[in-house]
């Protein structure tokens, strides 16, 4: 089974993937993380926008996903860290958001997330965050 | 009521109970995730998500998605800034700037996820608050936060 499969039924399988509606679309080893637009996504009922929160785990999500296609096979990476930077509201349509692995050493990589919605030259959010790949425990 | 009962708590401030309703079922994510409200305090406040078969991140070990924990921290920051924020001026929306979080380990099997922030320093336009999440035990967090927010005026009653 190739990585693309195996992300694909890890992510099909996983109830709060599912709760979400995060999707991952790619292309070769290029993904593209989509979450579209759903009410119960909304953390601001006046803008409308979306929550916080939500914003956070759709990045994480798309960096762990393409983690997943960058080094298989093995246990699926860990969080250890991220910062997450909110540069104006997330609107009430689809976003897509890409994460660029910019190193990869033997136990921990670093990442960085855009998320855009219209525009992907104008992000409304963004990621950087360190994950483990070994099994060894903290 | 029994002579032994501890006195009644005095109820919380009308502005309190406001923020507390606004913030466990007012926005639709936060009825999503099933947030509780705990406490709020000028300042602090406490919430937390119960562990649901539908917020399972991992389903090889039933642990609750990170996700949750990201959401139920940055909902709790609010909830501190508001609180913060709402005793001295009306009040106040907030926009999330960043969001540091520190994953220390995941939460256990089938266990829900506990949050308390403090906003320990606000500005007349900035917050800046620290959070902590627990499953069982506060003194061993699965999650620590550290986040600035805007306040975005008064929002409207």
């Amino acid at each position: 089974m190739s990585a693309a499969d195996q992300l694909q039924g890890f992510l099909e399988r996983t109830p709060y993937v599912r709760f979400l509606g995060f999707k991952a679309e790619l292309d070769g080893d290029a993904l593209v993380g989509v979450l579209p637009f759903s009410e119960h996504l909304v953390g601001n009922t006046f803008i409308p926008a979306l929550h916080g929160g939500v914003i956070g785990a759709f990045l994480e999500m798309t960096a762990l996903a393409q983690l997943f296609i960058v080094q298989p096979p093995g246990p699926r990476p860990k969080t250890i860290d991220v910062t997450i930077e909110y540069l104006k509201p997330g609107r009430a349509q689809t976003s897509y958001a890409r994460a660029e692995v910019r190193k990869i050493g033997r136990r921990v990589a670093n990442v960085h997330v855009d998320a855009w919605q219209d525009d992907p030259k104008q992000p409304f959010a963004a990621l950087r965050g360190h994950f483990l790949l070994s099994t060894a425990d903290r | 009521m029994s002579a032994g009962d501890p006195p009644p708590k005095e109820p919380p401030p009308e502005m309190y109970r406001q923020l507390a309703e606004r913030m466990a079922g007012g926005t639709p994510q936060s009825q999503a995730l099933g947030i509780q409200f705990i406490s709020v305090t000028q300042g602090r406040g406490s919430m937390a998500v119960p562990w649901r078969e539908d917020l399972v991140g991992d389903p090889d070990t039933q642990v609750i998605a990170g996700g949750v924990v990201t959401s139920l921290l940055d909902h709790t920051c609010g909830l501190a800034i508001s609180s913060a924020a709402a005793s001295s001026s009306g009040m106040f929306g907030t926009a999330t700037l960043d969001l540091r979080i520190d994953y220390m380990r995941p939460a256990r099997p089938r266990m829900g996820v506990t949050c308390e922030a403090h906003c320990y320093k606000l500005t007349r336009t900035i917050g800046f608050v620290r959070a902590e999440a627990w499953d069982e035990d506060r003194a061993d967090p699965i999650a620590t936060a550290q986040a600035a927010f805007a306040l975005t005026g008064p929002r409207p009653a």
